[in-house]
């Protein structure tokens, strides 16, 4: 199957409709919930909550001895969260910092996941197989009813994140300051954090434990180059979550063999690959090409300034001068001349250059640019 | 006549594990003055105002504004806190962090409108920064983002100003600006209460002032008690400062 028999395909195909609409939703969520994560500064709690969430699949499998993705996902939910506490706990408790709570939690749940697994795996019941799609997601076996859960959290989440909109920012930027306004921040603090968790359990079906994270964080990395405004920037990462799901499972429909999730995540990588190096305001390219202008731009201003105080001595600043005092001074002058010339600072007439009007204001000027005030 | 208190503070006591970073506070600060808190690093000025305003929890004692618990004064009572305790990379302008003062009034889930926008847009005016309304925080300079935090604190329209080192890393015609826009409130009748390092300036710019060292050494009238006895006291050392009288 091609990429475009794909695309005629989707209108078609129940199953690929259900899979993509799945992925797609997917993507959205994770990048709007995961632009608070990234700009909290969180970026590995999402990753530690997704292995915390394990060990609550293989209980949760072991009580109910059914297989329902949705029993299993609310197991990896209460999972999700108590390991979520553990940090917090550990974090506000102990003098232990974030980063090694969050490693061990990560590592202590899923090692405990894994072992449940391997337990599980071992049992003589015909009902065991499968368990373990959710290390790394297999999106085709989404079905019409989980795609119906994903986007009823979807709409949820986003008409919690549209009522708090104000909170939820006050929170992310200042803390604080939010205390002093009287806003309870450990309500705002907890409620981001579940609708987090939840977005991470949503998706451990189709893209797994261990990839789940960077369905959070890419999509936002990507969006926060392209914006200065967080509203334009949970848009963006939604998009562009959005996008790498249609788009990874379109690729892994195409192709034989490739498994949906860690196509999804790469084509998320791809996305904040491309934002790191071509957006306008904080992409490397143009960031150096900026920086190259301002160094050639400098360089012609301190000729100018050069010229200036040749001129200056004259009553007449439009006085003219040779060439060649310059040569002797400055050197490369051919192009800078031309460039000055450009620009409409200097005039030449055959071997005498002279500043103009403007360009004297630009010399006089260059060194009294206030740092601005006012 | 008798004074007005504004703020009220009895036997605070903050630690964190066993260390006590402020032990048994009593203080009572005057309506109307300009106060600076000043004290070696260490010494829990920025604590003692974390406490009061609720942002840490002390383990014992007890805040009043004008008389009534804080907690039923909130609207009172305006913070600036310190410049590097937030992100300036976070995505937003110079307007939007000055609306932010207006969120207090506006409580839960209302949005801010078109008078909070206004009030602001004067908030930024008088701080000089008008012109840079709509200019995203990680451009602005150290001293521009002093200034929006002073706005924001102006557009909570308090009678009471917290401020943890306003003067902190601005530049010379900053810190005019800024004390210039103190000495006004403190003539709108507003009290101030400002963290402050630099001892030098102390006399021109305050007239109230508290000495801490985790203990409250002294406070009163900057007149009457900025003198070497009490410097030496807070500091430790055999502190000489120049004072103009």
């Amino acid at each position: 199957m091609t990429f475009f028999e794909y695309f005629q395909l989707l209108f078609t195909d129940y199953t690929l409709r259900t899979i993509t609409l799945g992925t797609a939703v997917l993507g959205a969520i994770c990048g709007m919930l995961g632009s608070f994560a990234v700009l909290r500064k969180q970026s590995l709690l999402g990753d530690a909550i997704s292995h915390a969430a394990l060990p609550g699949i293989a209980i949760a499998f072991l009580i109910t001895g059914a297989k329902d993705s949705n029993v299993l996902l609310l197991g990896a939910l209460i999972s999700g969260l108590i390991g979520t506490f553990w940090i917090r706990g550990m974090t506000s408790k102990t003098h232990l910092k974030s980063d090694t709570a969050l490693g061990l939690v990560l590592s202590l749940f899923f090692g405990f996941g894994m072992l449940l697994l391997t337990f599980i795996q071992k049992q003589p019941n015909a009902n065991q197989a499968g368990l373990d799609k959710y290390l790394f997601g297999q999106a085709a076996t989404l079905l019409e009813k989980d795609v119906a859960v994903m986007v009823l959290v979807t709409g949820i989440s986003l008409f919690i994140l549209l009522l708090f909109w104000k909170e939820f920012k006050i929170l992310l930027f200042d803390a604080d300051y939010a205390t002093t306004l009287g806003f309870n921040t450990k309500f705002i603090d907890i409620l981001i954090t579940f609708f987090i968790v939840l977005a991470i359990v949503l998706g451990l079906q189709t893209v797994g434990v261990v990839l789940m994270s960077a369905m959070l964080l890419a999509p936002a990395a990507a969006a926060r180059q392209w914006t200065n405004s967080l509203a334009v920037m949970v848009f963006l990462a939604a998009v562009f979550g959005a996008s790498s799901g249609v788009i990874g499972t379109a690729i892994s429909a195409s192709q034989d063999n490739l498994s949906t999730g860690p196509v999804i995540v790469l084509v998320a990588g791809v996305f904040v690959l491309f934002s790191f190096i071509f957006s306008p305001g904080r992409g490397v390219l143009f960031r150096e090409i900026r920086f190259r202008k301002n160094r050639a731009d400098l360089k012609l201003k301190k000729t100018l300034q050069f010229m200036y105080g040749i001129a200056k001595t004259h009553d007449d600043f439009a006085h003219p001068h040779a060439i060649r005092i310059l040569n002797h001074f400055q050197g490369y002058t051919k192009n800078s001349l031309s460039a000055l010339e450009e620009k409409e600072w200097v005039e030449i007439k055959g071997q005498k250059w002279s500043l103009t009007q403007k360009g004297f204001r630009e010399a006089k000027d260059l060194y009294n640019q206030q740092p601005i005030n006012d | 006549m008798e004074t007005k208190f504004a703020v009220k503070i009895d036997d605070l006591t903050v630690a964190y594990d066993y260390k006590p970073v402020l032990w048994d506070i009593d203080l009572a600060i005057p309506e109307g003055v300009l106060m600076a808190i000043v004290g070696p690093n260490g010494a829990g000025k920025s604590t003692l105002i974390k406490a009061i305003l609720g942002i840490i929890k002390p383990i014992a004692g007890s805040v009043s504004i004008y008389d009534q618990p804080y907690e039923k004064q909130r609207k009172l009572v305006a913070y600036v806190p310190q410049k590097g305790t937030v992100d300036w990379d976070f995505p937003t302008t110079a307007l939007d962090v000055v609306m932010m003062g207006t969120y207090g009034d506006l409580g839960w889930i209302k949005r801010p409108g078109q008078k909070e926008k206004k009030a602001s847009l004067e908030a930024l005016e008088k701080v000089g920064m008008l012109s840079f309304k709509n200019r995203q925080i990680s451009q602005l300079s150290g001293g521009q983002q002093q200034r929006v935090f002073l706005a924001r604190a102006l557009v909570q329209n308090a009678s009471i100003y917290f401020m943890d080192e306003p003067f902190q890393g601005v530049d010379a015609s900053t810190e005019i600006a800024i004390i210039n826009i103190l000495k006004e409130l403190r003539k709108a009748g507003k009290t101030l209460i400002v963290v402050h390092h630099d001892l030098q300036t102390v006399p021109e710019y305050f007239d109230w002032v508290t000495f801490l060292n985790v203990k409250k050494i002294a406070t009163g009238p900057v007149k009457e008690i900025f003198n070497d006895d009490n410097l030496t006291k807070t500091y430790g050392i055999n502190y000489k400062v120049a004072i103009n009288k």
